[in-house]
């Protein structure tokens, strides 16, 4: 038996003694998904104990170093990890930006002091983090964002608004892409870190198609910053802030929105046997969907062992999220008139076509569509041309 | 095991491919089309294939192959498709050797030493319609002496003309429509009665219709057991569709990056033509189509080398998505050529070519996106 063997069998055991049965269900709704943070009110207490359990184990997140509140595992054990909860239907104890964005931009660019201090929050849950890049004028093109922070010697006074800031209504911390220099438009941004609750921040919930809010408009009115709370250099937030957008997509394309390797088309059989062209079109989506569940695995075990182009990630985020939308879109045909309940009872209230509506931002939200063909087209395809 | 190549895997595509864009180049089958060539092969390349251990890839070291898996022969039929080198190898090194590993010891015995040693091509005579439909196997066989006497016709047999062994499909029990009944014979090309005759087909391959017409065999002939020809018939198809799969790979990335290299160089309007957000976003979606394909590819290759009874159903998926990315990769070839690409004398015409033969070859995109939904119920 291989030292992975042993430890997969170690963590099959471990699992199956500490996960929760409640924890092994699927999940049904928003409040069956942990976010953690201060406000955090936990659905069940099973909720609560998996996500102790783990994050004391290091495991949710399983590659950090031990030090930061990690697992220290290899990419290979932490895969196997991955594969031996999905085998169980473990949930996950933890979802939360503060895994998937700022921690690994704070174990690249933190200083020890930083790494020592936020790391071990995020690991536990205590701090829920919201992301400010967006703002009103600065979409795609992000880096001509305006929020401005001035020089105060020990800190800096930021002014600006953001937007599309998810769940920032909900979240505790905010990490933040400030202008700190006028004169130069990529080496004049700064990444900074500061507490949702500082005075001067407000949010406002934006209200979407779907009937959801998950983003917010966020005003920065004379916020004071103090200036360790910097990540990297000074003016050098730009370096900061694309490696933290190849997580975000590498994060996004790894979901591939929902549904995993199972098939979609064989909840639908009937509708699909009465249907041949939309059964044709399911048959493939379902193509589609395992070459792109192979390509994410692929993708992931390239990267993790360094062997993946480093703009990679923007081709699977533009992958997966047209996929997912292509997903909705077939679900709702073949859910028919039932699939158009808005509020019913029986249809969760309108769980199908609000799910569809909110897959349409999968290609917008964290660079859009075109945006990551014209990186694709220039970086790994090389391209000419600006 | 990661989804990739492992180190031994990565040097096998670094000896095969710089020996096949020397050997098996398009200039070899713009020379074999242009000679109106016979055989529809290179003979020399297939020996030096042999040379090289790659023709006894897929066969058991015991019995003289090098006994290594699908994702390896995958590696060598990327390499076919990217160089569009015309081999027996698909139908005789890999789909055929799969289906022999069920014959008795005296055909293996026979011949994998002949396919290892480059001294026989086998062709598979399965189709008996113009769509891949192997369960719709009408072809008789019937009890004869101490063997069977078959009688009918296959078509698509490729390189069955030249053939030393044909592995043929044929009824020996119910219906043309289902699996049972269906035993796999192997027959020598040279039995009395068989007659096979060569087509050139779109691709410049030549492709045999067989007929049979009272052709003898011993009952030895029989690969598996009669009624159940389906089990190895399947080991056979799993491998060639796989087969098929990696090598429209090859012919999608080959297609594909013939054409970045040209609208990196082709001016209009003043500019070189890549530098048009038109072209680069159908580029980088070309590009995410054919990565697609080859991690589908590369897992239904994994998946089968390890037994993952899930196999069947990736290798179904893999071929429908490399004949889908393939089939856009050498459409937009063709269009972002411009006219050069309607002209014999670029090459990227050739591609097209090949992947419209490839992607009939063991069942197309809709066979297998119908095999598909029909594995999971609906």
């Amino acid at each position: 038996m291989t030292d992975l063997d042993t430890f997969r069998k170690e963590a099959r055991s471990w699992l199956e003694a500490n996960c929760p049965p409640e924890m092994r269900q699927p999940v049904k709704g928003d409040d069956d998904v942990c976010w953690g943070g201060r406000n955090w009110v936990f659905s069940s207490p099973a909720q609560k104990q998996w996500l102790d359990v783990m994050a004391a184990k290091g495991w949710t997140v399983p590659d950090w170093p031990e030090a930061y509140g990690g697992g220290g595992l290899s990419a290979e054990q932490t895969k196997a990890l991955r594969q031996e909860m999905a085998k169980l239907n473990c949930r996950s104890p933890l979802n939360s930006f503060g895994i998937w964005m700022l921690g690994p931009a704070l174990l690249k660019f933190g200083t020890e002091e930083q790494k020592l201090h936020y790391l071990p929050q995020i690991a536990r849950g205590e701090i829920r983090w919201c992301q400010g890049y967006s703002e009103p004028g600065s979409g795609s093109d992000l880096v001509s964002l305006q929020t401005f922070g001035e020089d105060k010697g020990d800190h800096w006074v930021v002014n600006g608004q953001k937007i599309w800031t998810s769940y920032a209504d909900k979240a505790d911390w905010i990490f933040c892409l400030v202008r700190t220099n006028k004169e130069d438009k990529y080496q004049g941004i700064s990444f900074l870190l500061f507490d949702m609750t500082t005075p001067g921040v407000t949010t406002k919930p934006i209200l979407l198609i779907s009937g959801a809010s998950p983003f917010c408009e966020t005003f920065f009115d004379n916020v004071a910053v103090p200036k360790h709370q910097i990540v990297g250099e000074l003016n050098r937030g730009w370096d900061v802030a694309k490696y933290l957008l190849g997580h975000e997509r590498e994060m996004i394309s790894g979901m591939g929105g929902d549904g995993g390797m199972a098939s979609l088309g064989s909840f639908y059989a009937d509708v699909l046997n009465d249907n041949p062209v939309l059964r044709a079109e399911m048959a493939m989506f379902e193509v589609e969907n395992l070459a792109f569940r192979a390509h994410s695995e692929r993708f992931m075990d390239e990267w993790k062992t360094g062997r993946a182009h480093p703009a990679y990630s923007n081709l699977m985020k533009y992958v997966g999220t047209e996929l997912n939308k292509k997903r909705h879109e077939i679900v709702m045909a073949a859910g028919g008139s039932d699939a158009l309940e808005w509020e019913s009872a029986r249809t969760n209230g309108g769980t199908r076509p609000r799910a569809w509506l909110r897959t349409k931002a999968n290609s917008i939200e964290g660079g859009t569509s075109e945006v990551m063909l014209n990186v694709v087209s220039k970086r790994i395809l090389e391209m000419p041309g600006a | 095991m990661g989804l990739y190549h492992t180190e031994d895997q990565a040097m096998l595509k670094d000896s095969v491919a710089p020996f096949l864009a020397e050997n098996g180049s398009i200039k070899q089958l713009r020379s074999l089309r242009d000679s109106n060539d016979a055989t529809g092969f290179a003979r020399d390349l297939w020996s030096q294939f042999a040379e090289m251990g790659l023709n006894g890839i897929l066969i058991p070291e015991a019995e003289g192959g090098l006994g290594l898996g699908h994702v390896e022969a995958g590696i060598v039929l990327e390499e076919i498709g990217r160089n569009l080198t015309q081999s027996p190898f698909l139908s005789t090194a890999v789909a055929a050797v799969e289906a022999l590993k069920s014959a008795s010891a005296d055909i293996r015995g026979q011949w994998f030493p002949k396919i290892a040693g480059g001294e026989a091509v086998i062709g598979l005579a399965l189709e008996e319609g113009k769509k891949h439909n192997p369960a719709a196997t009408a072809l008789k066989a019937e009890r004869s002496g101490n063997g069977f006497k078959l009688s009918g016709t296959k078509t698509f047999v490729v390189h069955g003309h030249v053939a030393d062994l044909l592995l043929v499909s044929a009824r020996t029990a119910g219906a043309a429509g289902e699996e049972a009944g269906i035993t796999l014979f192997a027959v020598p090309r040279d039995a009395a009665g068989l007659t096979a005759e060569a087509d050139r087909l779109v691709d410049s391959s030549l492709s045999a219709r067989v007929t049979l017409d009272g052709v003898q065999v011993d009952a030895d002939a029989v690969i598996g057991e009669v009624d159940a020809g389906w089990a190895p018939l399947t080991a056979l198809l799993n491998a060639g569709r796989l087969g098929a799969s990696a090598e429209l790979v090859g012919v999608g990335t080959g297609a594909m990056d013939m054409t970045f290299d040209y609208i990196k160089q082709r001016k209009q309007f003043g500019k070189v033509i890549g530098e048009f957000q038109a072209l680069q976003h159908r580029a980088a979606h070309l590009y995410g189509e054919m990565e697609g394909a080859r991690s589908i590819v590369l897992k239904a290759q994994q998946m089968l080398d390890d037994g993952d009874p899930r196999g069947e159903m990736f290798v179904s998926a893999a071929k429908a998505k490399a004949a889908k990315s393939t089939n856009l990769a050498v459409r937009e070839g063709v269009q972002m050529h411009g006219g050069m690409g309607m002209t014999d004398a670029y090459d990227i015409g050739l591609y097209m070519k090949r992947d419209r033969a490839l992607n009939e070859v063991f069942g197309d995109l809709y066979f297998h996106a119908d095999k598909l939904a029909k594995m999971n119920g609906y």
